[in-house]
């Protein structure tokens, strides 16, 4: 019999993989991940993928009723249903990615205990599921839109991407972070639900930024609300939920409002380029972690 | 030849670790830390081995040895504490068949998936398809989702995804036992076939006669240590202890 000579082929370690990198070579198994998730995750209910809009919907209309009707927020900001919803799906698709990315390597550990694997494919595979439940919650939201008289320009098509990206790194990078501590300690996903929760209500998308603004002054003071109106912006979540209020909202708003408090000024030029960064380095120290983790994955779980 | 896999004095701790969650670390660390939180064992203790390209090694040991751990260490899902591993060409498990399956996903998702999952690219696995499907005699139910399959089917399936990967270096955890008599015949044709063609083969199980037949060079192992490197029969023997 023949024997396929492999002395050209050299010898290298198995078990060391080369991270995020390895995730872009596998892309073929990404996707199956991906479409067996979807395919799996509404197996047996009779609404089925309807579910990524019914549950949006009701969401969006008790924040409407409570805050819009009842707290009065729908006389003082302009189009605030537009304003209200363009925050939520940005943030549903943050909390939907890294509560299923901080989850999916201890779900998959039947796998990650038997087969070697890049094991960075399974919080990617989530974020990218995430985002395609995402996706029909922004085709309401453009039908919403144009129905109001939007008509955006690049600059806002671009800022609506820019959004989306800082978005998936975020969660793609704490995805990696909580999904690989949460193997050595379960409390990472109730931390990490707890995390969420604060998101929420931590950017600006039930209320209006100058909200912040004005209530930090008058609770702190001038310069230690500015101060604190800083930090507040330095949460890479608070930037792309307000690029997407730049994107969505701000075209369809009249002169009714003050142009120059639609968006926190030097948005675009100061904190965007700021939240980027973040969002970087949110990936690589969420990749470093892993990697550091990951090599006790097979005997923890 | 060349060598295929190259372990180098590789040690394995095991923590068993008693608790948990934070909550449980943070008593202890209150209490002074009294008592061990987790209690180690050496799952492997210096092992070195080297195997030939085209070899076919049999793993012998009784339970709790550390044959499938080292299989584990060979595969990459684990790595050492102390020592290294390497590897010449690609390297895939049939390990626990079945592992990648998912039971609301039809027969065909699932080869797709795990191919995937066992490095096989797309192309390949469409070019297999056949074969696969052909060896698993599976026929009409392979659109049937697998939570349908009777386990005997279910296996088939799997073992043949598994069988059709074409790696240079197969190592086998305990599946030649897999549906019926004349399933398992086939089973093991495959896998003399596969040895045949000069795959290097590393086998873990406790069928010894089995193994005498599929394998020529037996390494025993007990406590995590070598204690043996022989021709397979020659370490059946000292296992069964009737030298």
């Amino acid at each position: 019999m023949k024997v396929i000579d492999l002395t050209s082929e050299a010898l290298a370690t198995p078990g060391l993989g080369g991270g995020l990198r390895d995730v872009l070579r596998s892309r073929y198994l990404l996707k199956l991940l991906v479409s067996k998730e979807l395919k799996v995750r509404y197996r047996g209910s009779v609404l089925g993928l309807l579910w990524s809009y019914v549950k949006p919907g009701v969401q969006f209309f008790v924040f409407w009723f409570a805050l819009g009707i009842f707290l009065g927020l729908n006389k003082n900001t302009e189009n605030y249903p537009i304003y209200l919803f363009s925050g939520i799906v940005l943030v549903n698709f943050f909390t939907e990615a890294l509560s299923n990315a901080s989850r999916s390597i201890v779900i998959n550990g039947g796998l990650i205990k038997k087969i070697y694997l890049p094991r960075e494919l399974f919080p990617v595979a989530s974020v990218w599921v995430s985002a395609v439940h995402f996706f029909p919650q922004l085709v309401v939201l453009v039908a919403a839109c144009l129905f109001t008289g939007w008509r955006p320009g690049i600059p806002e098509l671009i800022a609506a991407v820019v959004a989306f990206s800082i978005v998936a790194m975020l969660a793609i990078g704490l995805g990696l972070f909580f999904g690989s501590v949460n193997v050595y300690f379960r409390d990472s996903e109730n931390f990490v639900d707890m995390l969420l929760m604060i998101a929420t209500w931590a950017s600006p998308v039930l209320y209006p930024w100058t909200l912040v603004r004005d209530g930090l002054r008058d609770a702190f003071g001038a310069s230690a609300g500015q101060v604190l109106l800083t930090i507040y912006q330095f949460n890479p979540l608070t930037i792309a939920v307000e690029l997407f209020h730049y994107a969505f909202w701000a075209p369809t708003t009249s002169s009714a409002t003050d142009p120059a408090s639609v968006v926190p000024p030097d948005l675009i030029f100061v904190w965007t380029p700021i939240a980027l960064v973040t969002a970087i380095l949110v990936i690589v120290a969420g990749q470093f972690t892993f990697r550091r983790l990951e090599g006790r994955f097979a005997q923890e779980l | 030849m060349a060598t295929a896999i190259e372990v180098r004095g590789i040690s394995k701790q095991f923590v068993l670790r008693h608790t948990r969650s934070i909550k449980e670390a943070f008593v202890w660390v209150m209490k002074g830390r009294k008592g061990d939180l987790s209690k180690k064992f050496h799952a492997l203790h210096d092992v070195s081995l080297e195997i030939e390209q085209g070899e076919t090694v049999a793993l012998l040991g009784l339970n709790g040895s550390g044959k499938s751990t080292l299989l584990k260490h060979i595969s990459g899902v684990m790595l050492p504490d102390t020592g290294t591993v390497r590897t010449r060409g690609r390297v895939a498990g049939l390990i626990e068949v079945g592992a990648g399956f998912h039971p609301d996903l039809s027969g065909r998702d699932n080869v797709y998936l795990n191919g995937a999952i066992l490095g096989m690219s797309e192309a390949q696995i469409s070019e297999r398809f056949d074969d696969i499907l052909e060896f698993s005699e599976i026929g009409d139910f392979i659109d049937t989702e697998v939570k349908f399959y009777s386990s005997g089917m279910y296996l088939r399936l799997a073992f043949s995804v598994a069988v059709h990967t074409n790696p240079e270096v197969f190592l086998v955890d305990e599946i030649l036992a897999v549906g019926d008599e004349p399933f398992q015949r086939k089973c093991i044709a495959k896998i003399k076939d596969l040895a045949d063609a000069g795959k290097t083969l590393v086998v873990v199980s406790h069928d010894l006669d089995l193994v005498s037949t599929i394998c020529k060079r037996g390494v025993l192992l007990e406590h995590g240590r070598i204690i043996l490197d022989a021709p397979v029969h020659e370490a059946v023997r000292r296992l069964r202890g009737e030298d």
